[in-house]
C-alpha cells in the first residue's frame, strides 16, 4: 500500500524526538533509548534500579496519540496489518532482538549515530540490512 | 519537578513519532520497500533526529553534569560483539515484518488496533526472555571461567 511523501512533517517529527533526547540527556544525563527504558521496566531486575523515571516517559508516550486526537479532533493515520501472527512473531523478534543488542532505532539509530558511537553505527546498518531483506521477502518473494 | 520533565520528554517523543509518520508501521514498511512502493520520509525522520541530538548532545555534556543527576550515564563500551550484531540482525527482521520498532508500537496502543496490541504484547515477552537469556549466558560464561581458572 501506498503512503504519502511527507518530507517537512518528517523532518519535524524527527526534530522534536531529537529535542526529547537533547532534555533526557541534559536532565538525567541518560540516553532515551526506547527498548531500554522499556526493557528496564521488566523482571528480572537487578536490585535498587528506580523504575518511577522510565515509567513517567513511557506515560507520556501513552498520553501522546490521545493528547494528539484531543487537539486534532481526528485519529493519526496508521494502517496495521490484520496478520495476527505475523505481527506476533515480529512482537517477539523486536523485544528479544533489542534487548540483546542493548538497543534499536532510538538508542542505537538516533542517540548512538549522534554520538559517533562505533557500536551503535554497526548496529544500525546491522538492522536497517536485515529490515530491507525482511520486507523484501515479505512482500516480494512470500508476496504477503 | 523531575517527573515532569520527563513526562514531557515522553510527550515530545510520541508526538514527535506521530508527527513523522513513524507510528505508522505501512510507512516504515515502504521506507524499506525499495523495490516495491517506496516512501523516503523516514530517512527525514532520522536526518531531523540527528540534526537535533548531535548538536544537543555535544552542547549539554559539556556541563559537569546533568541537573537532576550526579554524572552523564553514557555507553562506554567500543568492541563489536557477537551479542550486538546478532541483535541487531533479529530486531531488524522484526521490525521488518512488523513495521513496529518499540517506541512507535507503544506509542500506538491507545489507537487499539489489534494488530498493535498483539506486536506490543509479545514485544514485552521477547525482552522479559532475552533478559534472561542474557543473565543466564553471563552466567555460565562466569561458571566457565571460574573453573578454568581453579585448575
Amino acid at each position: 500500500m501506498e503512503t504519502e511523501f511527507t518530507p517537512i512533517l518528517s523532518l519535524l517529527g524527527g526534530g522534536l524526538i531529537g529535542a526529547s533526547a537533547v532534555l533526557l540527556m541534559a536532565t538525567h544525563g541518560r540516553i532515551a533509548g526506547i527498548s531500554g527504558i522499556i526493557s528496564r521496566i521488566l523482571p528480572p531486575r537487578s536490585a535498587g534500579q528506580s523504575l518511577s523515571q522510565g515509567l513517567v516517559f513511557v506515560i507520556g508516550l501513552l498520553l501522546s496519540a490521545p493528547i494528539w486526537v484531543l487537539v486534532y479532533g481526528q485519529s493519526p493515520v496508521q494502517t496495521v496489518s490484520d496478520n495476527l501472527p505475523l505481527l506476533g512473531a515480529a512482537g517477539i523478534l523486536v523485544g528479544f532482538g533489542s534487548v540483546l543488542g542493548n538497543g534499536c532505532t532510538s538508542g542505537h539509530g538516533v542517540c548512538g549515530i549522534s554520538r559517533l558511537s562505533g557500536r551503535s553505527i554497526v548496529a544500525t546498518v546491522t538492522f536497517m540490512s536485515s529490515a530491507f531483506i525482511a520486507v523484501l521477502l515479505l512482500r516480494h518473494v512470500i508476496g504477503a | 519537578m523531575k517527573n515532569l520533565v520527563t513526562l514531557i520528554a515522553g510527550l515530545m517523543f510520541g508526538t514527535g513519532l506521530i508527527l513523522s509518520g513513524m507510528a505508522n508501521p505501512a510507512k516504515v514498511q515502504n521506507f524499506l520497500d525499495l523495490f516495491g512502493t517506496w516512501d523516503p520520509s523516514l530517512a527525514f525522520v532520522m536526518g531531523g533526529a540527528i540534526a537535533v541530538t548531535m548538536p544537543g548532545f555535544w552542547l549539554v555534556t559539556r556541563r559537569a553534569k546533568p541537573f537532576f543527576n550526579d554524572m552523564f550515564h553514557l555507553p562506554t563500551r567500543t568492541d563489536f560483539d557477537k551479542r550486538l550484531v546478532s541483535g541487531a540482525a533479529i530486531f531488524g527482521l522484526g521490525w521488518g515484518l512488523g513495521g513496529f520498532c518499540p517506541g512507535p508500537a507503544v506509542t500506538a496502543v491507545p489507537l487499539a488496533a489489534q494488530g498493535t496490541i498483539v506486536f506490543v504484547v509479545t514485544m514485552l515477552i521477547g525482552m522479559v526472555a532475552a533478559k534472561y537469556f542474557v543473565l543466564w549466558r553471563d552466567r555460565r560464561a562466569w561458571d566457565l571461567a571460574g573453573k578454568t581458572s581453579k585448575l
